[in-house]
């Protein structure tokens, strides 16, 4: 699992262009919205594309997003177990 | 009441070199496009997480409307529905056109970009400073050969002549294929200390500088 945070971690700042953000800088158990990262609405929606891109995963249902997208640690999770 | 207008104060960004108000404020001939304005950004420590997602263009332009509001706060003078943002280039949005092009054009590796997407109009950089500065007047952007300062100044001073707005933030600003330039300016009735009369001529010769 912790393998995964950190690739995942890798992956974001990659994905939404956090320049300024290094791994370490990022807690997996942090809210990736609001406060924490502080992500958007257009990034909601790169993390949606980065399941799919880079993990071969679709939310098949949007309501699941918000929990799915809790944090690092909750993505990292639902990886895991939808993993093919 | 006199109807003349003037350039009260601006900021250009071309060749290694930031010029505000007649004065190089920065200069870093080493680094490419993209990288000279990060080295901007971080050189005059603006505070804004949102500058790295944005695409080069709207990079560019913030730099450099950061500067020019730094040297003259417009929005401290005037209300937000007073200041109008006009804004001209002539590659629109292609860079990031061409890259959104990229994540599509490929059917078994099609992943098109909602962060890159967002930022495929040119206008879009006018809402990155109205954001940033609570800006809400008039705004529009034009797609010209080459920057036109018989056009913009006319139109601009039309624009102060209707009432709609009391102070334009004008200019050009491109980027494209790791050329880029920016020259923004403000306008108002006030002389400012550059007391520069708004003409195509007076623009012409800051442009050209």
């Amino acid at each position: 699992m912790d393998a995964l945070i950190d690739q995942l971690k890798g992956e974001i700042i990659e994905q939404l262009n956090l320049e300024d953000l290094k791994k370490e800088d990022i807690d997996a158990d942090a809210p990736l919205f609001g406060e924490g990262l502080g992500l958007d609405s257009i990034d909601a929606l790169e993390l949606i594309v980065l399941l799919e891109k880079n993990h071969g995963i679709k939310i098949a249902n949007p309501a699941d997003g918000k929990k799915i997208f809790q944090s690092i640690r909750s993505m990292a999770e639902f990886i895991k177990a939808n993993k093919k | 009441m006199e109807n003349k207008n003037y350039i009260s104060s601006y900021c250009a960004a071309k060749n290694g070199e930031v010029i505000v108000d007649h004065t190089i404020s920065y200069s870093e001939k080493t680094l490419l496009s993209v990288d000279f304005i990060k080295s901007v950004y971080k050189h005059f420590q603006f505070n804004y997480p949102k500058f790295y997602k944005m695409d080069h263009l709207c990079k560019l332009a913030f730099v450099t409307s950061e500067l020019l509001l730094k040297s003259n706060p417009v929005t401290q003078k005037y209300s937000s529905e007073d200041i109008a943002i006009i804004i001209s280039n002539s590659t629109s949005s292609l860079e990031i056109d061409t890259e959104h092009q990229n994540t599509i054009s490929d059917k078994g590796n099609y992943f098109p970009s909602p962060a890159i997407f967002v930022y495929t109009l040119s206008n879009i950089l006018i809402g990155e400073i109205a954001i940033r500065n609570s800006i809400k007047g008039e705004n529009t952007f034009f797609i010209f050969d080459k920057f036109d300062p018989v056009f913009m100044s006319s139109y601009i001073n039309s624009l102060l002549k209707s009432g709609k707005a009391k102070c334009c933030i004008t200019g050009w600003v491109d980027f494209y294929e790791n050329k880029y330039e920016s020259f923004l300016y403000t306008v108002e009735k006030e002389q400012g200390t550059l007391k520069i009369e708004h003409t195509s001529e007076q623009i012409k010769k800051l442009y050209n500088n």
